[in-house]
């Protein structure tokens, strides 16, 4: 796979995890306090891994992929750029459509010939696992209520929209790198 | 000079950064020790991706090693070969008797929501199905809460992954 590919892949998982712990403190309820912030916590190494793959294909770091490229520079996809709090509809339809999204590229992935790519698809597959569970625990309890379904039916066309990049993801990543970008030589 | 069984005995008694009742020997992330020599390579994978243990381990590993007299490498390999299958026997009675639930085996297909809203878990307390899922998140991402209907008692899970 291209590393312009793993990139996406790797964008999205960071994005969404920032997007993620933006709940953290302040979620309707305890539960979901903890499932998001655990939620963030899983795709942001997910992220890490797949930022590694590519790193060693362009000759770089991790690191540098994920805090140094100008906003613009990143492919991830529209849904995951959205600041959704304090939104929790738009929140869990986004959930619901992005991990629908992700477990076909996964699949996808876990058939590559790529060996390395293969294992590690396969092992976050694994942990996404419970990311599905928790939407479709949600899906369920929301079936009913016009403001999800209205919100998927926004989401939904968003999932392959790379091109855009919003303003919001420029105030993100402002927030994203501010430690990096003001100390200079840190290694993290 | 060293022996690979004085690495594995060594590895034996780092403890899970987060769940200190086991170590990592227990834990089943250990997946190779090769000895050349004074050289000590390590292969090691990680439970979940996003854990934040991963370099106290790895650190850990690389310590006890090197006070062993040998020049360790440890590895970190992603691959799919973990999974809490691979937590020994021992290991799974140790999380009990500390109030940890061990994980269920894990079938074909992976986990399902419906099994996690079944009675199918035991309360490591006292032995009672007749729990509940209270959170498919815990406290680290290895952990679900469940609580006990029949000693009163909310416990942690280990998923199953």
């Amino acid at each position: 796979m291209s590393a312009q590919r793993l990139l996406e892949l790797a964008d999205d998982e960071l994005i969404l995890g920032w997007r993620n712990s933006e709940w953290t403190g302040i979620a309707p309820m305890l539960e979901e306090d903890v499932a998001f912030s655990s939620i963030a916590q899983n795709e942001i190494g997910h992220a890490r891994a797949l930022y590694e793959l590519a790193a060693r294909e362009l000759g770089t770091t991790a690191d540098e992929l994920a805090f140094d490229r100008s906003p613009d520079e990143y492919r991830c996809s529209k849904l995951v750029q959205l600041q959704l709090v304090p939104d929790w509809a738009r929140t869990i339809a986004r959930h619901v459509v992005y991990e629908r999204a992700d477990q076909q590229r996964l699949e996808a992935l876990k058939g590559s010939d790529e060996a390395e790519l293969a294992g590690l698809a396969a092992k976050i597959d694994r942990e996404e696992a419970y990311h599905r569970m928790h939407a479709q625990m949600w899906a369920e309890r929301l079936a009913d209520e016009p403001r999800f379904n209205e919100a998927l039916a926004e989401l939904e066309p968003l999932v392959d929209a790379r091109d855009e990049h919003l303003p919001e993801l420029g105030e993100l990543w402002e927030e994203m790198t501010m430690v990096r970008r003001s100390v200079a030589g840190a290694t993290w | 000079m060293v022996t690979a069984e004085q690495v594995w005995d060594a590895l034996a008694e780092i403890p899970d950064p987060e769940i200190p009742v086991i170590s990592l020997v227990d834990l089943g992330v250990i997946r190779s020790v090769d000895v050349a020599g004074e050289q000590v390579r390590v292969e090691f994978t990680p439970t979940f991706l996003g854990c934040p243990a991963l370099e106290v381990m790895r650190d850990a590993m690389t310590d006890r090693i090197a006070a062993l007299g040998a020049e360790p490498e440890v590895r970190v390999i992603t691959d799919d070969s973990w999974s809490t299958d691979r937590i020994t026997p021992e290991g799974r009675e140790k999380l009990r008797a500390s109030g940890f639930a061990p994980p269920a085996p894990r079938e074909n297909g992976g986990p399902q929501l419906v099994q996690l809203q079944s009675k199918a878990f035991r309360c490591p307390y006292c032995g009672s199905r007749d729990t509940a899922l209270e959170n498919i998140f815990g406290p680290t991402p290895c952990r679900s809460v469940r609580y006990c209907r029949s000693c009163r008692q909310p416990f942690e899970q280990f998923k199953t992954i």
